[in-house]
């Protein structure tokens, strides 16, 4: 199987007033035609990685890698031009609040057209039907009316399934997923999970799910990388989870409530130093 | 057990939206309370009307045997009742320092030894004095969370209201925040009254919780019935389903 996307030493460093920070610290993974998860806590560089690959790493940062190459295209020294004509199309990202990543100012409808006219030379009235079958396609129910509110109209669940619908119309080949459900209820994350889950197998892309939550993750993807302090510390196939060998990854497994477990106190991390070696 | 907070029939009505329509809850005096629900269930509604941060439009509120009327609060009111907010972005100051912060409800309530309460706050959320003098946008999360605590504590309150305290932290830090309210519990006796849409979090937390649904108590029931599955409601159920964690239907 070849490779979509081959990551090597990538490393996003960040100048700040106290000296140079480097939030990924040498990540490298190879994806096929699968749905890898990376989890870590807040400041592991796992976000840091998705932008990376996307291409939206901060203009003072300074992302770079032995190798970062998406489907024999290298990522690295590829001109600017290039890099927004896959962004978008072949490679696409869900972030994590649709309350903040869709434009405000312009109707959900337009904004799923947007993405397609700028990729594919379509009329006006087939970007809407398409756009229309995409919105039927994330189970809004009535796709006419949602077209033509604003973000702010819908609830927190009907704009992820905006967005997702807005990232997969041009069909992307490879999907990264931000902690695409954190910002949303219980009960709507399973229907969105599912959705995702349901038109990434249908369409044979590649996912990169970045997420905290170490039990959902697994629960979704193949294969996890766990990440800290910049680093992949384990690697592990989902279904391999209660195994995992690292400390870290034991610890995020087992700090979460579970219902129906009495443990008083719950364990915490105890963090080591040398995880971060 | 007598009553310390009495919810009865209460209403919150915004504009034409009922944010809350005739919830009746009843907390016991050091027990730990949870309030579920989804977004938009009331839940948050009803902790922010106990601290009157709702307009009321019927119904009762009664805590420790005081009946409240409005959306004002006496001080004494304030020592009694503390809360604790879900963001810590949003809940500290971000231009005084966590000394400050803390000063200003024993300055609010002139209560004097400010020195020695400071410190004490600080040690007993496991912060230490080295955190004193820093601004919030120095502290992580957790760190802010724990300084939101504090200042919660700082008045010696019998009743702490906790509106999704943790939703915002990541899971391992979670787990230290949940450990710590837990401890203060455990050493003041207090009553906590506890919002939270993670059912993993209220049934570790809380002895008793109630349901909420569009602004109604659904169900009541304590968290060995919900453990043991001894629920009558279908939209508990689901909530227990959802939070189980996603399950591919073919698989």
């Amino acid at each position: 199987m070849s490779a979509l996307l081959t990551v090597e030493d990538l490393r996003v460093r960040f100048p700040t007033r106290t000296g140079v920070v480097e939030a990924v610290r040498g990540v490298s993974f190879t994806l096929g035609r699968e749905r890898l998860g990376i989890v870590g806590e807040s400041g592991s560089g796992k976000s840091q990685t998705g932008r990376a690959i996307m291409g939206l790493t901060p203009p003072h940062a300074d992302a770079s890698a032995k190798q970062l190459a998406f489907d024999g295209i290298d990522l690295i020294s590829a001109p600017p031009k290039l890099r927004r004509d896959l962004r978008g199309k072949r490679i696409a990202m869900i972030l994590q609040d649709p309350k903040y990543s869709l434009n405000p100012v312009m109707s959900i409808g337009r904004q799923i057209v947007e993405t397609l006219r700028r990729h594919e030379r379509v009329s006006r009235a087939e970007a809407r039907e398409r756009a229309l079958d995409m919105l039927a396609a994330v189970q809004i129910r009535d796709p006419a009316r949602v077209f033509d509110l604003y973000p702010h109209e819908v609830s927190g669940g009907m704009g992820q399934r905006a967005m997702i619908a807005m990232m997969l119309v041009a069909g992307p080949e490879l999907l990264i997923a931000d902690e695409p459900t954190s910002a949303l209820d219980v009960t709507v994350q399973l229907e969105v999970l599912s959705i995702l889950d349901k038109l990434v197998a249908e369409r044979g892309m590649g996912l990169i799910f970045v997420s905290h939550d170490l039990r959902l993750v697994s629960s979704f993807c193949d294969r996890v990388l766990v990440m800290y302090a910049g680093r992949i510390v384990e690697e592990i196939a989902a279904s391999e989870l209660a195994n995992a060998r690292h400390p870290y990854t034991q610890g995020l497994l087992n700090c979460m409530p579970v219902i129906g477990a009495d443990r008083h106190p719950l364990p915490v991390l105890d963090r080591k130093p040398e995880w971060a070696l | 057990m007598t009553v310390t907070v009495s919810v009865e029939n209460l209403s919150v009505v915004y504009d034409d939206f009922r944010a809350l329509d005739a919830a009746s809850v009843q907390v016991e005096a050091g027990e730990s309370f949870g309030l579920v629900g989804e977004s938009g269930s009331g839940k948050s509604t009803l902790l922010r009307a106990i601290a009157g941060l709702a307009p009321v439009s019927e119904g009762a509120i009664r805590v420790q045997g005081r009946e409240l009327h409005g959306a004002r609060r006496d001080k004494a009111f304030y020592r009694a009742v503390q809360m604790v907010f879900q963001d810590p972005y949003g809940s500290l100051h971000p231009r005084q320092t966590v000394d400050r912060q803390l000063v200003e409800p024993l300055a609010i309530h002139g209560i004097g030894d400010g020195e020695r309460r400071i410190l004490k706050a600080l040690d007993e959320v496991g912060l230490g004095s080295g955190f004193r003098f820093r601004y919030p946008h120095q502290l992580s999360g957790g760190q802010r969370q724990r300084v939101a605590i504090a200042r919660a504590l700082i008045l010696e309150p019998s009743i702490l209201l906790l509106d999704e305290p943790t939703s915002a932290l990541d899971a391992s830090v979670q787990a230290e925040v949940l450990n710590l309210l837990e401890q203060v519990r455990r050493d003041r006796k207090l009553t906590f009254l506890m919002v939270s849409h993670d059912l993993g979090v209220v049934t570790h937390m809380c002895e008793r919780l109630a349901v909420m649904q569009g602004g109604r108590v659904v169900e009541r029931l304590t968290s060995a019935d919900l453990v043991a599955g001894r629920i009558a409601e279908d939209y508990t159920r689901n909530l227990m389903v959802a939070s189980k964690g996603f399950r591919r239907k073919s698989a």
